[in-house]
């Protein structure tokens, strides 16, 4: 990469905006280079914190003895509940229902109860496992029916959404169908684990660098559980070896432990748990199970639909509550229901706190919608896509785009999109010669399935939709980007600089992309929702704006023109018939006292949520997207592979095409992932089993389609004025992996000749198909 | 004899000795904490991500060959001799980004960057092996990395094209091949190593009657050969090692030998230094033996270390004991050998005795009228433990099973045979009924348990229906693919 700041006139910049672009780190990753929190040097004297655990799922803590875990070879000392200085508090919601050490129960198995700080991560380590702990024994419930069986209560305010009358459609109609379907949950299994590294300053101050979605979260934490100002706290976060949501509040936990810990030694501490505990003691995707009940007419129409989500949300909220909401803001998927009524179940659970995860709920809402159009296909003997195509979403003119929150789809595209993936993916024919295929064939059964996606993009705590950014330029051109969100492999920073890149007219060498950090940017929002982009690239887009009318009027006056005759292109600043370079342009304001540093802001328009009512515009638009898969599948082992899979997706105007089409690749796989090999699995006693790579099955290089076709809906254009009329990108596709747990459930249903739902939960594991094969061939 | 007192590897560019090495200290935190060479990763520190791999050349036979290895799991002792190549150390013939790490680039193979080091190394390995690989070339020699970002395409594309970027011919590590082999051979001495603290010393025996001297001392030494096992004592459950015994290194255990009998294995041969012979001999190993773990552990994984181990889910154990393998073991001077499946005792228990070792494993050829498959059943399809894994040789002449052994991994506390599913096919017609016969008894053989990888009702109607797919596969009239590799 070239750092040189003196550029010549080019017929183009490099890197603006539409243009594939490569990650801006690409290099650095490669070579090794790229410096994760764990890379950072360590000051002298830094020490190490681990987290001692609990071993039982429910208990009160009798007794808690340490003295042989302080007496280990290398320990510092300690961190209980009792050197807590300020709040014992880490719920990011404000319930006040998650401390840092509980102090009478711990409610799962593997629930942080202290942590230990030594001279090397070793010693930690060890002197953790060395804790003596007398608990009482209570009951516990892992899942949610479990909880609800034992009369647990809910973890947080339910909420409803309500249409229509389902009463009336339900006692009317032509058919009716009554189901069950369990959506196992999903580690984050980001390879570079949690971690956090505090560098005490003086007085209250502590520098905290993480790994972290949610840079001011932390800082309001590390402030409120100290007990001092947040102007006290910096956190800083230079990237992430992924987040998928698991870095977003789940970090918390670790930068208080590290800051407590700086502050008492007056060290640097840093914490890194091993996988195993990353991965115990950290929230997953919430498993759900979903009661559904669904009214629909001879042609596959729904009439009305009533679900039940019960969520498996863990021992305190988190943020089950919005993503449970999501949950049922995606229970529609991308269907029109006449009349609608959704209740969501946060459950409390003796289980590891569940959080965010790619998708927030979304993806289990849109699971339980599909498995309707399932039911409804298979109980009519139709093709899934005619049932889905019979109920999509239509216009204002033939009153079916109300969503069950009472927001109008206005800018549906599916039909095209479908159509065109259908087309494509040559998705008849294959299917005719799939029906064929396992007619005559009886060990290997073949499925197919087309699904789609329709995703609201907002934060549904409509105030997190506000984002800011920082640009300096230096006077000899250079130009400092800052902004809120942060880097987790997504090329936010990438895309983001193409942003400012077009907006002066420069090179995007010219633009240097820095740490994300709470000193330049304040109160920032959650880097998640798919909104990173969204709202830091107008963020910024408005600070190089800014920046550009006053680098505008300084020219109109300099060279005296007017304004509007002042132009931005190619490295130039054209001002009448005078072509200034930018850098002497820059040169030029700033010894003519021009400010050449601005703080962007943005919030999205037009956005509302009334939750008590359930109605609103939680969403500023949609993004859409469809895929379809092929599997083969083994009925003597339940073993499958993906044959093929044809995805088309909607970005908008795109950005950047080959990153966008990385993010829909990548979450493609995670979906398909979360659907098919990635299994959950807790003992009797509550503890995780599936805890570390060795146990928890991620997708391989060899798990993708054989056959993988990725387009991206080049036609489309966010009909809303966001950055450039670009699309979010990050969650929507992760749902297109529905389209194999569908292909498996055709594939599963040939064996009874297609009359029956599978009813196949998930993840549809080798043992789950197996199993669903076993049981409707028994039914045979 | 005299011993040394530290141990001598080349590291990138550098020479270096080290007197101070525990047992159990790592590769990875060596490179990591003590060298600050931090381009290799930590991502689950058992062997399973492949952030952290590095390759390892060493001396075969004089000639140098790298392999891909987790640094994680691999003990520092254990380098003794060998050429450690990290990340940083990777350059191309001008100087800038070597082709690897260039068609990473272009192809956009990074997005978080976190297990991009890990990949690269994955695929330069690959290149200096096979610059024009396959897909499935591809895709095997990645089973050991894991990216959670891209969903591999891109990755793929990059490794299918990086022999446009540059020659392996021209590759840094080629061109200073003669110089690395020469310090490599200086570094050779044939002097046992003993170094580390008392509670936690790490001896590398010479040769192998040196191992047996250094096990009659130490009888209750951890005898590490991989490390693939062993180093999850350490990075996962803590467990004190020492005294440990490395013995991956010996040349007399790293023997291949076909004879008109039988195929013996060196007990320190790997997976990836079995793989030729083992297949050519075995062509029905050909797919299973791709499926064991990754292959930065195949390149590590002893199959003498598998069988030791007594791991009721290990992937040979199963498919060895179908074949009638017999196992060797070796104390002080006295050898003896014994069927495999007897060295399985019970869960946990084998029958070696302290300061005894394994030296090799015995498989018959294949003998006429014998009819052989291997089955592996997991969550996912590679680089899994297996749920069920199954070996099967069924002997048929004129139309009768005369003969036959049916072993299983994953149905009981060890591998084991299914001695009532034998009988109820030995001596039967081949057809239908007889393996339905005897999937029947398969529930008298196996009691198995539910666990995270599988239920009981899972393994069990598995094993019934491997039955089946033996018998299918093997009938001609059946006509029709009967598993996913033929689909």
């Amino acid at each position: 990469m070239k750092h040189d700041v003196i550029q010549h006139a080019k017929p183009a910049i490099s890197g603006g905006v539409h243009k594939d672009r490569r990650h801006d780190s690409a290099e650095k990753h490669v070579t090794g280079r790229a410096d994760y929190c764990d890379d950072i040097a360590e000051p002298q004297g830094t020490l190490h914190a681990y987290l001692g655990v609990s071993s039982v799922a429910h208990g009160r803590i009798k007794a808690m003895d340490l003295a042989a875990v302080k007496a280990a070879p290398g320990v510092v000392g300690v961190l209980t509940v009792q050197d807590i200085p300020g709040h014992n508090d880490i719920s990011p919601t404000g319930k006040h229902d998650e401390p840092v050490f509980p102090t009478e129960k711990t409610e799962f198995h593997g629930q942080p109860l202290f942590a230990v700080v030594a001279e090397s991560r070793d010693a930690a380590r060890r002197a953790a496992e060395l804790a003596k702990i007398d608990y009482d024994v209570l009951p516990h419930a892992l899942d949610p029916i479990a909880a609800q069986d034992a009369g647990y209560p809910l973890i947080t305010d339910p909420l409803k959404l309500e249409r229509g009358d389902i009463a009336p459609a339900f006692e009317t109609a032509e058919n009716r169908i009554k189901g069950r379907i369990a959506i196992g949950g999903q580690d984050h299994m980001y390879l570079e684990g949690q971690i956090a590294f505090a560098i005490p300053g003086e007085d209250d101050d502590v520098a905290v660098h993480c790994s972290t979605q949610h840079p001011s979260e932390a800082q309001h934490m590390v402030a409120h559980v100290l007990g001092v100002p947040s102007n006290a706290v910096t956190v800083n976060v230079r990237r992430m070896g992924g987040g998928f949501g698991g870095k977003e509040s789940q970090m918390n936990l670790f930068c208080v432990v590290a800051a407590m810990a700086a502050k008492k030694w007056n060290r640097p501490v840093k914490i890194r748990p091993d996988r195993d505990q990353d991965m115990t003691a950290t929230g997953k995707r919430h498993d759900f199970v979903v009661d559904y009940d669904v009214a629909f007419d001879n042609d596959g129409r729904i009439q009305a639909v009533d679900g039940v989500f019960a969520a498996r949300c863990g021992y305190s909220s988190d943020l089950s509550g919005p993503v449970t909401d999501r949950a049922l803001f995606h229970a529609d998927n991308a269907y029109f229901y006449p009349h609608v009524r959704l209740q969501s179940r946060p459950m409390k659970t003796n289980t590891v706190s569940n959080t965010a995860f790619r998708g927030f709920g979304g993806p289990q809402g849109v699971v339980a919608a599909e498995r309707i159009i399932e039911e409804i296909a298979y109980a009519l003997g139709k093709d899934p896509l005619a049932i889905r195509k019979a109920n999509f979403y239509g216009d204002r003119d033939d009153g079916r785009c109300l969503t069950p929150y009472h927001q109008e789809v206005e800018d549906n595209i599916l039909p095209r999109l479908i159509g065109e993936l259908e087309s494509s993916s040559e998705y008849q024919a294959r299917r005719e010669a799939i029906l064929q295929f396992n007619a005559r064939s009886s060990i290997l059964k073949r499925g197919i399935a087309l699904t789609p996606v329709k995703f609201g993009i907002s934060f549904t705590a409509t105030w997190y939709n506000q984002a800011g950014a920082l640009i300096h330029i230096y006077n000899d051109g250079s130009i400092h980007l800052n902004h809120g969100g942060t880097e987790m492999g997504q090329g936010l920073n990438t895309k983001v600089a193409q942003v400012v890149a077009d907006a002066f007219q420069v090179d995007f060498e010219r633009i240097k992309i820095t740490k994300t950090t709470t000193e330049k940017v304040p109160n920032t929002s959650a880097t998640a929702a798919s909104s990173g982009t969204d709202l830091n690239g107008m963020a910024a887009l408005n600070a190089a704006e800014q920046l550009k009318e006053r680098l505008t009027a300084f020219a109109a006056e300099t060279y005296g023109v007017a304004q509007e005759d002042v132009t931005f292109a190619n490295n130039m600043v054209q001002a009448g018939s005078e072509l200034i370079p930018f850098n002497d342009l820059v040169r030029q304001a700033y010894m003519a006292r021009v400010h050449l540093s601005a703080a962007g802001f943005y919030k999205t328009p037009k956005i509302h949520w009334d939750r008590a009512a359930g109605k609103g515009r939680p969403f500023y638009y949609y993004s859409y997207g469809a895929a379809c898969s092929e599997v083969v599948v083994d009925t003597l082992t339940g073993e499958y592979r993906i044959e093929r899979t044809d995805i088309l997706h909607d970005v908008g105007k795109s950005l950047n095409p080959i990153l966008d089409k990385g993010q829909v690749e990548g979450a493609f796989i995670q979906g398909m992932g979360w659907l098919t090999t990635e299994e959950l699995w807790w003992d009797y006693a509550g503890r995780l089993r599936t805890h570390a790579p060795s146990t928890y099955k991620i997708p391989l290089a060899s798990d993708r389609p054989r056959v993988f076709n990725v387009n991206l809906a080049d036609w489309s254009e966010n009909k809303e004025r966001t950055v450039k009329r670009s699309k979010a990108v990050g969650e929507p596709p992760f749902m297109l992996g529905i389209s194999v747990f569908e292909a498996l459930s055709m594939a599963v249903a040939s064996v009874a000749d297609y009359r029956e739902c599978p009813r196949l939960d998930a993840p549809a594991t080798p043992e789950r198909v197996l199993m669903a094969v076993e049981r409707l061939k028994n039914r045979e | 004899m005299t011993h040394r007192p530290d141990i001598r590897f080349l590291l990138n560019g550098a020479d270096i000795s080290l007197k101070d090495v525990k047992a159990d200290a790592t590769l990875l935190d060596y490179l990591r904490l003590e060298r600050r060479l931090t381009g290799s990763k930590e991502g689950c520190a058992e062997g399973d991500c492949g952030a952290c791999t590095v390759l390892v050349g060493r001396l075969v036979k004089g000639v140098l060959q790298y392999e891909t290895v987790n640094a994680c799991i691999r003990f520092l002792a254990s380098l003794d001799g060998c050429h450690v190549v990290t990340i940083e150390h990777l350059r191309g013939e001008n100087g800038g980004l070597h082709p690897i790490q260039q068609a990473m680039v272009d192809f956009h193979g990074s997005q978080c960057g976190f297990c991009t080091p890990g990949f690269v190394m994955s695929l330069y390995a690959l290149w200096m092996a096979n610059p024009e690989p396959s897909e499935t070339e591809v895709e095997t020699s990645i089973q050991g990395n894991l990216c959670r970002c891209t969903g591999y395409q891109p990755i793929v594309a990059a490794a299918m094209a990086a022999n446009r970027y540059g020659s392996p011919a021209r590759d840094f590590l080629e061109l200073e091949r003669a110089n690395l082999t020469q310090r490599l051979a200086d570094l050779k001495d044939a002097k046992r190593v003993v170094i580390g603290p008392a509670d936690n010393q790490a001896i590398v025996p010479a040769d192998v009657d040196d191992l047996a001297s250094v096990l009659n001392d130490n009888p209750n030494a951890t005898i590490v050969a991989g490390s693939t096992d062993v180093g999850l004592w350490v990075t996962k459950f803590m467990r004190p090692i020492g005294p440990a015994v490395f013995i991956s290194h010996l040349e007399e255990l790293k023997s291949v030998t076909l004879t008109d009998t039988a195929l013996e294995l060196g007990a320190c041969v790997t997976y990836s230094e079995a793989q030729g012979s083992i297949c050519e001999v075995f062509p029905h190993l050909k797919s299973y033996w791709d499926r064991i773990a990754g292959w930065q552990v195949r390149n590590m994984g002893t199959i003498g270390g598998n069988i030791a181990n007594g791991s009721p889910i290990g992937d040979t154990p199963p498919v060895l004991i179908a074949l009638g393998a017999q196992i060797v073991l070796r104390k002080g001077e006295t050898q003896r050998s014994l069927p495999l499946e007897d060295f399985f005792v019970e869960y946990g228990k084998q029958d070696r005795a302290p300061g005894e070792f394994v030296t090799s494993i015995l498989i018959p050829r294949p003998r006429e009228g014998q009819l052989h498959a291997a089955y592996k059943i997991s969550k996912r399809r590679d680089e899994d433990i297996s749920s069920v894994a199954a070996g099967f040789s069924v002997t048929v002449a004129d139309g009768r099973i005369t003969d036959c052994r049916l072993a299983f991994g994953g149905m009981a506390g060890t591998p084991k045979r299914a001695e009532k599913a034998e009988a109820a096919l030995r001596g039967q017609p081949f057809n239908q009924a007889s393996f339905q016969a005897a999937a029947q008894a398969l529930g008298a053989d196996f009691t198995p348990l539910s666990d995270w990888r599988a239920s009981a009702d899972y393994r069990l109607t598995v094993a019934r229906n491997l039955l089946k797919r033996f018998y299918l596969s093997h009938d001609e009239t059946t006509g029709e693919p009967v598993d996913l590799m033929s689909a």
